[in-house]
């Protein structure tokens, strides 16, 4: 078990990316905040719970996942967000831009090369982190909820009482908005 | 129509991720990546952001 002091000190190392993470799938200050806290309360009012099989940031960010699907299950359809209008609008342009009339793409697409050299690199998830906070409101959280809360497509859709087809839909924006924002950002600055 | 445009062979790799496809739907799109190397490299795009994804899912990212 780690020592109080030291957990104390680790912990709060640790709170401004929790604070990240929550943000980016609660899209609201306050929220992300309170979850925040009161996983921090969790960590130290039971710290023998940490038995060390994963590190600590593994096991607190564990505890955090829980305490958000907690909140969006408790609040659900009240912090729903929508995107505008206009941001639909742009979601489909940004789908018709990348694709020529017959359907074939205008730019073809660069490798990235082997996953394992770049998800070693801390700068490539903060490059990630700004990609994430740049997708709508309602794109970024339906993605979250899939990839960082790892919740299947029936929980998300049952959760946010949207139909498959418009999860899927939604899920393909948000893909093809990072894939460009982290070819323009990661991988368009290492091939200068 | 037999031949997936890339339009359509994006939103099948995307689909992909999230739902188990049809016998036909996977030999649609396994022709069309086998003929399209931009579409080949889209995948391997998508395979690296569902790993980051997962990584940051459980400890943040890189340490």
């Amino acid at each position: 078990m780690t020592a109080l002091p030291e957990l104390h000190r680790q912990l709060d190392e640790m709170r401004p990316a929790l604070l990240r993470f929550a943000l980016l799938q609660l899209r609201n200050h306050t929220h992300a905040e309170d979850v925040v806290q009161e996983t921090l309360l969790a960590v130290l009012e039971k710290p023998d719970n940490f038995s060390g099989k994963s590190s600590l940031r593994t096991y607190v960010i564990g505890i955090l996942k829980f305490k958000i699907i907690d909140l969006l299950r408790l609040s659900g359809r009240e912090i729903q967000l929508t995107d505008s209008e206009d941001s639909e609008q742009s979601e489909a342009d940004l789908i018709d831009s990348l694709f020529r009339a017959d359907g074939h793409t205008h730019q073809d697409a660069n490798a990235w090369g082997s996953p394992h050299g770049t998800l070693e690199q801390k700068d490539f998830f903060r490059t990630l982190e700004i990609c994430l906070e740049k997708l709508p409101a309602q794109t970024g959280r339906v993605f979250m909820m899939r990839e960082w809360l790892e919740l299947s497509t029936e929980e998300i859709c049952k959760e946010l009482d949207i139909t498959t087809s418009n999860l899927w839909v939604l899920l393909y924006r948000a893909r093809l908005r990072l894939r460009e924002c982290l070819d323009l950002n990661w991988f368009g600055n290492l091939a200068k | 129509r037999f031949f997936y445009t890339c339009k359509q062979a994006h939103q099948m790799l995307s689909e992909g991720m999230d739902r188990q496809l049809s016998v036909a739907e996977r030999a649609q799109l396994k022709l069309h990546l086998s003929m399209c190397r931009s579409c080949s490299n889209f995948s391997g795009q998508m395979r690296l952001l569902r790993e980051a994804m997962k990584k940051m899912s459980k400890d943040g990212g890189a340490e």
